[in-house]
């Protein structure tokens, strides 16, 4: 039966609102692993659980904020970091954290983004890029590849996309990271490493949307964009910027790490 | 640099601009939080408060531009903040977004609006009115909302202070909706004494934090007390529509039950809401509805036509949104008719025809400068015929 409880609790019910599941997204997404690597990274966070604050925006990762019981804001569409930002600066007590796409942080909201790196905002910012506009159906945004399908494109993607990391590293974010649904531990650990890191903060995690952009670009289904991060992706932390471009559909290098940990230096761990 | 700290309420008579009165009034009210983006006739609030605020322990912040600070303005809120910004025309388009976010989450803020002449750029430096209708119906959807129109600097004080009340009281957005000419002449304003400001903070929630604490359940008023962000009740607040859980809902019947909640707080608190003041209004025939900057042109042209024989009233209101549609209503039986002078092309004029059956003779100029006694004396005597 639907609804019906197979096992009567899981490790990862506090921190999901348990009663809203099951969640939205479609069958193959990276999201729900996102989310799972999220709820550890607060679990096991230094932080108390009553002072993490979840925002995000418009989108299938804008649906993050619902899913996670701690204070959780889903906003308008590009303004998870303003809101953030507001928080953040009226109570410096909460650890605020932004989940949200690579269309609402990087189109409708890019501005915010560059604005609140510059004055390094001391909230973090987890990008969950699936290189299009996933919600409203797969049209391409600001990071599909040159060349890929979409239903606004018909002959195909021709503006060049975001490179994210580098658009954080130019701006002086205090850490940035890049991962991929695939790599929950990493994903988790770097997850920590940024909530402990003071100012700015940075994470993008390339997921898979087989409906919006895998199947509509030979990517294939979930499983197959999980086994293209396993065969592809490279861990280089003092990797150049100019390795750092993406494009699933070539037979070519993913580079994931933690491209800038100044922040830590900046304030010893304990 | 000043190293002076100066206390939250300046007690005392003050020569005062009216962004500047508008700013003291709100640091008095305990607004601890402005987020803004500088536009001219508003930019004197951002610039008294980024000295004021810091000096009583608040946060100021310039965001990039009037959507994000429009947001951090609700993000603030949130965290406890009393907060606020202050725009013209072209930034308030722009905060039309996350002030729909503020009246579907309930996120008491007050929006200072320094109305210049429009469409566009319009006159960034000349004055106008015609900002009336935008803070109607400016963000998409169904919902009410407040909106004060001060005609002097001691009302920028005084009707900043009440928008926070209200903004509270009501947990909405609340819009001071002032003009050009309001905003930048200068005259005498007294800040009472402390303990003379009325001061009535939102209401929190009594109950102990728990896991299914309902955020949206109202109390008799329609007004749910509003938990911050790091008290403990994990709450979750959406712009989807929502139950009282706070959680997205997507049938019709809870769409319906909130956003008729949301009209339904303000409009059966409209009496407690709607202010005006009446001049020689009692035994009028022909009264002038006129608001902000025009109502002092208005005020003198009814002392003149009362001087030529004629019997005029100046009807002006304070609260103009909502609309004090009864009063209208009350008066049109014993009036010739209305004369509404604007510095638009009939805004409120249409407003005031929807409740009278009487004329409703508009006096309009689309802005740039203040309308004359001179026209509005000429609309008062074709009036009485
Ligand atoms: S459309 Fe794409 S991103 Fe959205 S839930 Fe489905 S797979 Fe995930």
């Amino acid at each position: 039966m639907i609804g019906e409880k197979v096992v009567a609790s899981h490790p990862e019910d506090s921190l999901l609102r348990a009663d809203r599941l099951p969640h939205i997204w479609c069958p193959g997404c990276g999201l729900g692993a996102i989310t799972t690597s999220y709820t550890r990274a607060l679990q096991e966070s230094d932080v108390d659980r009553d002072r993490h604050v979840t925002v995000s925006g418009i989108g299938c990762t804008g649906r993050v904020a619902g899913y996670v019981h701690v204070d959780s804001f889903h906003t308008t569409h590009g303004r998870p970091i303003p809101f953030a930002t507001g928080l953040k600066i009226y109570n410096p007590e909460l650890e605020v954290t932004v989940i949200s796409g690579d269309g609402d942080l990087f189109a409708i909201g890019g501005n915010h983004f560059i604005h609140a790196a510059r004055r390094d905002a001391p909230i973090n910012v987890f990008c969950v890029n699936n290189f299009n506009y996933a919600m409203t159906g797969g049209q391409h945004g600001p990071t599909s590849p040159v060349g890929s399908n979409s239903p606004t494109t018909p002959a195909g993607v021709s503006d060049r996309p975001f490179n994210l990391p580098r658009l954080a590293l130019a701006l002086g974010a205090n850490y940035v990271a890049r991962w991929t649904s695939l790599h929950v531990r990493q994903l988790q650990r770097s997850m920590q490493q940024a909530l402990n890191t003071p100012g700015f903060t940075f994470i993008e995690i390339l997921s898979p949307c087989p409906i919006g952009y895998g199947k509509s670009n030979g990517i294939g289904d979930g499983l197959d964009e999980m086994r293209h991060y396993r065969d592809h992706c490279v861990v280089d932390d003092k990797a150049s910027i100019y390795d750092m471009e993406i494009d699933l559909r070539a037979d070519a290098p993913v580079v994931l790490g933690v491209f800038r940990r100044d922040g830590e230096r900046k304030k010893p761990r304990d | 640099m000043t190293t002076e700290t100066r206390p939250r309420v300046l007690t005392g008579k003050h020569f005062m601009n009216g962004d500047t009165a508008c700013a003291e009034g709100a640091v008095a009210a305990g607004c601890d939080f402005f987020a803004g983006y500088p536009i001219t006739p508003s930019t004197e609030v951002a610039e008294r408060l980024a000295v004021r605020l810091p000096e009583v322990g608040g946060k100021f912040i310039v965001m990039e531009d009037e959507l994000g600070s429009m947001a951090a303005v609700l993000g603030g809120a949130w965290a406890g903040a009393r907060a606020m910004t202050a725009t013209s025309g072209p930034g308030f388009t722009l905060m039309m977004e996350n002030i729909g976010l503020g009246v579907m989450t309930e996120t008491p803020c007050v929006v200072v609006d320094v109305q210049r002449g429009s469409p566009s750029t319009g006159l960034p430096t000349l004055v106008g009115q015609s900002d009336i209708m935008q803070a109607k119906w400016g963000s998409h959807g169904d919902y009410q909302i407040v909106a004060y129109c001060p005609a002097t600097c001691q009302e920028m004080f005084d009707l900043t202070v009440k928008a926070f009340n209200t903004a509270d009281r009501y947990r909405s957005p609340v819009f001071v909706l002032s003009d050009e000419i309001v905003g930048h002449m200068t005259e005498g304003v007294v800040i009472p004494e402390t303990d003379e400001i009325e001061i009535t903070p939102v209401r929190r929630p009594t109950e102990p934090p728990r896991d299914d604490y309902p955020v949206y359940r109202p109390g008799p008023d329609l007004v749910p007390p509003m938990p911050r962000a790091g008290d403990g009740y994990r709450m979750h607040v959406t712009g989807l529509t929502h139950d009282e859980r706070g959680y997205p809902a997507m049938d019709p019947d809870t769409h319906d039950e909130l956003v008729q909640r949301l009209s339904r707080k303000i409009l059966e608190h409209a009496d407690e809401i709607i202010e005006y003041e009446e001049v020689l209004v009692d035994d009028a025939e022909v009264v002038v509805v006129a608001y902000g900057s025009v109502s002092r042109s208005a005020r003198e042209a009814v002392q003149q036509a009362r001087a030529r024989g004629i019997k005029a009233g100046l009807l002006r209101p304070i609260t103009i949104w909502p609309f004090m549609s009864e009063r209208i209503k009350e008066l049109d039986p014993r009036v010739k008719g209305f004369v509404v002078p604007e510095l638009n092309l009939g805004q409120v004029a249409g407003e005031v025809s929807r409740h009278t059956s009487k004329t409703v003779r508009g006096v309009n100029l689309a802005g740039g400068e203040l309308l004359a006694p001179g026209a509005i004396i000429e609309a008062i005597e074709e009036v009485a015929g």
